[in-house]
């Protein structure tokens, strides 16, 4: 915390981007100078741009770890101790940049929220939309249940709600706890195969990319398919995942 | 002690190559605190002038109202209770509303005219000191340890802190390193420091986890270990577990004992004697407790006001089956550390034990259970951590051949969260993520022309706001004047590498600055920061100056002696009349300033001569060891009559 009672904290302009370094003058990497290894001044750049990934889905996450570690023995704010109070401060910058894009790229779910983000999808805006209109409103926050659980859900609800009326007269009832018990199974499945069917979207995406880099042109209607497949499947798995914290909280208290 | 030649020269002159920027590790433990540096490829601890490694976390006012530290203020617990504390670590970054539980078993007093949400004050005799004040007074004790061993000023180190420390138990102990004149230039969490110390040795690749039972904190820290590099997976811990919370057990067993028994009510804090008939108590169990450890039973036999006694005897059984709900709470944190690391506790390669309490067979076999594994103790609990702290303090010195490679990359114990709509708690930054991290926020207007937005940022895991520690709250102004929803103002929050928030604002669409105003709704202003340093003591200034003096006379002693005998060696003849002149005009100056007050007109002598005599240095060295000290200057290279550690004179002056 910024130690005082009444600090004032000014905003700072965004470091100019340059393409040599500050400090050999030489052509420079987003992160530190290739020639003679010292930190630059952070650009706004995107994570993907930041590894020096082309925006694809599908990562050799082996290869991203390997990149983090060697990043973070130049950029870390240990090994630059000792260098001046700027580049100190450059040091901090690029080395929390790299340790938020380590971080969002190598979790397939982040992953893909971020691509979808940078593509210009508001997934945040829009369940903090709905967040606000619900509480607003005074309404339960709709959400949208995927077709195909329509069922299930309605009855895990059920058995939730049979149980924590069971838990309130301090009563027990295994055979609900075990039936509550295989349904999360179910579940967890769900999220398992949900995740495969990400990946294939992946495919798809990534094989988009590669044409469009190949000089073949992508329409934006393709793209919007593309994307749709991914918000859809998210919010399905968005869906499935609240579910488990329920029924995980349910069988707790 | 032997002085021969090239030995000597070669151990001083490391010690000596630094001396301008030598880093010391500090460990601050709730019981017992330590100060280590890296001598060559290897961290040691420095010894107290008693010649003990441990400084007790003890501090009392004598009756002139001078501080006394550590061992020599043990004794004032019992003598003049209300003069002396220990423990001073659970207070750091709290405030009165949340030390309300330990105040029932500690004997803490506190200011009377404490409002909750100020730091909280302690009574020593009729002084008040802040717990950052307390915790500066053992910081110098130990800074003046190595002062002394290296008979050259320490101003720069590396403290540790429990793992699942708080921002504002951090920012706590960041301010107490300056009251003390340090600047601290890193904090480590102490299971990550204890696992440096410990891959330093082994240089293994693997997972490990660092079980810290300590004095007063409890943390488990789960780390992959990589070629060099040191990276936590996942940590959890309770800043309020440890063997005190044993102590006090033992302790309230007794006190029972005692009004049942004798009916004696110790427990009233009005009737004088009791609370050094209480740390008696204290003192008794404590070393049954230890005594535990190794031995079947235990006797207590303890000395009452009024001439009555305490007898009793307890067995290990008794002590087991009394000390296992305070050891069971070690369990869900480790739990939350595996799970949270996505790991089996059969995937753990090793596991570490550190601190005091984990001397407790209950706790080895607790943990053994646990990981389903032998834990390691090769490495001393009681100072691995301090050790992994001159480590730390060696790699952000530059690194030596021992700490190539090495690289730690810590997480932050705690999520960082934002207060919305409803009193919740938005997550920004989750638990166990590397830092540094950083989390954006965008912030717009509600109304037309508003000027101000309001942020409240916490820290923890629960829903709600109201159940989160409460970190600070921030307050946007001057975003110019728009309608409603229009105003973009960017928010980053970066969690440091001492596990410490900053924030910077900028406002999007306007191009014009935002302004952010902090209110920490924990700790010392700044201000009140510089005034402690000043008044930390009542002599300060006057101290300050007359140790630099003293410490620059010292240093001019050296080298004046090192060049006597540089006169007498046969490299002396090698020098031209020119260079010879030269450093005898050097050497009056130097003489002549040592005798006056201005330290700085001493250390400017110094310097030239150290300059000066570079060449003779060189000279005097056979040829290898002028291979390896090459471009050292006089002063390096100097041996012989030397200051030896702890120097001699030093103590006298500076107590
Ligand atoms: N042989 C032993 N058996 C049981 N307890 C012991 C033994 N030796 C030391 N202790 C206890 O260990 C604790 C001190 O351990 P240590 O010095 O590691 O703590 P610390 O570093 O000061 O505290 P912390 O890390 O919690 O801030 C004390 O409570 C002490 O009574
Ligand atoms: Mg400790």
């Amino acid at each position: 915390m910024t130690n005082s009672s009444l600090t004032t904290i000014t905003a700072k302009p965004v470091p100019e981007e340059t393409q040599s370094c500050w400090s050999c003058g030489t052509m420079r990497a987003v992160h530190f100078c290739q020639a003679c290894g010292k930190v630059q001044p952070p650009s706004p750049v995107d994570y993907f741009t930041f590894f020096g990934l082309p925006r694809k889905l599908n990562l050799d996450l082996a290869a991203l770890e390997k990149d983090f570690y060697e990043l973070s023995r130049k950029l870390h704010p240990d090994l630059n101790a000792r260098a001046g109070s700027r580049e100190q401060e450059w040091s901090l910058q690029q080395s929390s940049l790299l340790n938020d894009a380590h971080r969002t790229l190598k979790d397939p779910i982040k992953r893909t929220q971020y691509l979808l983000q940078l593509e210009g999808v508001e997934l945040e805006e829009q369940s903090k939309t709905a967040t606000e209109q619900a509480r607003s409103t005074g309404q339960i926050k709709k959400q949208i249940v995927p077709p195909d659980l329509l069922e299930e859900v309605f009855e895990l609800n059920m058995q939730l709600e049979e149980l924590r009326m069971h838990k309130k007269m301090g009563e027990d009832d295994p055979a609900l706890i075990e039936e509550i018990g295989r349904q999360k199974l179910a579940l967890d499945g769900k999220q398992e195969s949900l995740l495969r069917e990400l990946e294939y979207d992946w495919k798809m995406w990534d094989g988009m990319i590669q044409r469009e880099h190949n000089g073949q042109p992508v329409s934006e209607e393709e793209r919007k398919q593309e994307r749709d497949k991914m918000v859809d499947l998210l919010n399905r798995r968005n869906y499935i995942r609240n579910l488990v914290r329920d029924v995980d909280e349910a069988l707790e208290n | 002690m032997h002085h021969g030649f090239c030995n000597r020269q070669i151990t001083q002159s490391l010690n000596r190559t630094m001396a301008s920027d030598r880093i010391v590790g500090i460990d601050l433990g709730t019981t017992n605190s330590l100060v280590a540096f890296m001598q060559g490829e290897s961290p040691v601890v420095i010894p107290g002038d008693d010649g003990s490694n441990l400084v007790p976390s003890v501090v009392a006012l004598d009756e002139n109202n001078q501080p006394i530290i550590g061992n020599p203020a043990r004794k004032h617990l019992t003598e003049t209770p209300e003069r002396a504390v220990y423990s001073i670590k659970r207070l750091m970054g709290r405030g009165v509303e949340d030390i309300q539980e330990e105040l029932k078993f500690f004997p803490f007093r506190l200011a009377e005219d404490l409002h909750p949400g100020e730091v909280l004050r302690i009574k020593l005799g009729d002084k008040t000191f802040t717990p950052p004040e307390i915790s500066a007074l053992i910081l110098r004790q130990l800074k003046r340890n190595a002062e002394r061993f290296f008979a050259a000023p320490v101003t720069k180190a590396v403290i540790t802190v429990p793992a699942y420390f708080n921002d504002a138990q951090r920012q706590a102990t960041k301010d107490a390193g300056r009251i003390a004149g340090l600047d601290v230039l890193r904090l480590v969490n102490e299971p990550t420091a204890a696992s440096l110390a410990y891959g330093l040795d082994k240089k293994q690749n693997g997972i490990v986890a660092v079980y810290d039972l300590g004095g007063g904190t409890f943390d488990i820290s789960i780390l992959k270990l990589h070629d060099g590099i040191f990276e936590v997976i996942a940590t959890n811990g309770d800043t309020h577990l440890g063997g005190d919370d044993i102590d006090n057990l033992l302790i309230a067993i007794a006190l029972d004992d005692t009004l049942g028994d004798l009916g004696l009510d110790l427990r009233n804090k009005d009737l004088r004697g009791n609370a050094g008939a209480v740390q008696a108590i204290r003192n008794a169990v404590i070393e049954a407790k230890i005594a535990l450890s190794s031995q079947p039973s235990a006797k207590l036999d303890i000395e009452l006001p009024g001439g009555k006694r305490y007898l009793r005897e307890i067995t290990r059984e008794q002590f087991e089956q009394l000390i296992q709900p305070v050891i069971d709470r070690t369990v869900g944190p480790c739990k939350q550390a595996l799970k949270d690391a996505g790991l089996k506790p059969e995937q753990i390669d090793e596991v570490v034990l550190v601190g005091g309490s984990t001397r407790i067979p209950k706790v080895r076999a607790l943990v053994k259970e646990l990981f389903q594994r032998v834990p390691h103790t090769d490495l001393n609990p009681d100072e691995v951590v301090a050790l992994g702290a001159a480590v730390q303090a060696n790699i952000l010195g530059g690194g030596s051949e021992a700490t190539e490679n090495m690289l730690l990359l810590d997480v932050t114990p705690l999520s960082l969260g934002i207060e919305v709509a409803g009193g919740v708690t938005d997550k920004i930054i989750l638990r166990n993520s590397t830092i540094p991290a950083s989390a954006t926020q965008h912030y717009t207007t509600q109304v037309d022309g508003q000027a101000n937005v309001a942020i409240h940022v916490l820290q923890g895991e629960r829903e709600l706001a109201r159940d989160c520690r409460s970190l600070a709250r921030f307050d946007l102004k001057g975003i110019p004047p728009m309608a409603a929803g229009m105003a973009r103002i960017e928010v980053r929050f970066l969690i440091d590498a001492n596990g410490i928030l900053n924030v910077s604002a900028r406002e999007q669409r306007s191009g014009k600055e935002a302004e952010i105003q902090v209110q920490p709704s924990y700790g010392l202003t700044d201000e009140q920061v510089e005034g402690m340093i000043l008044d930390s003591f009542d002599n300060a200034e006057e101290d300050f100056r007359g140790r630099q003096v003293i410490e620059a006379r010292t240093e001019a002693a050296t080298i004046l002696a090192a060049l006597d005998k540089g006169k007498k060696s046969p490299a002396w003849g090698h020098l031209t009349t020119d260079e010879k002149k030269k450093i005898a005009k050097m050497e009056k100056a130097l003489i002549a300033v040592k005798a006056e007050e201005d330290y700085q007109a001493i250390r400017k002598a110094i310097y030239a001569l150290n300059q000066g005599t570079t060449r003779l240095a060189e000279l005097m060295m056979d040829s290898a060891v002028s291979v390896a000290l090459k471009g050292k200057t006089m002063d390096e290279a100097d041996m012989g009559e030397g200051p030896t550690a702890p120097h001699p004179m030093a103590k006298a002056e500076f107590e």
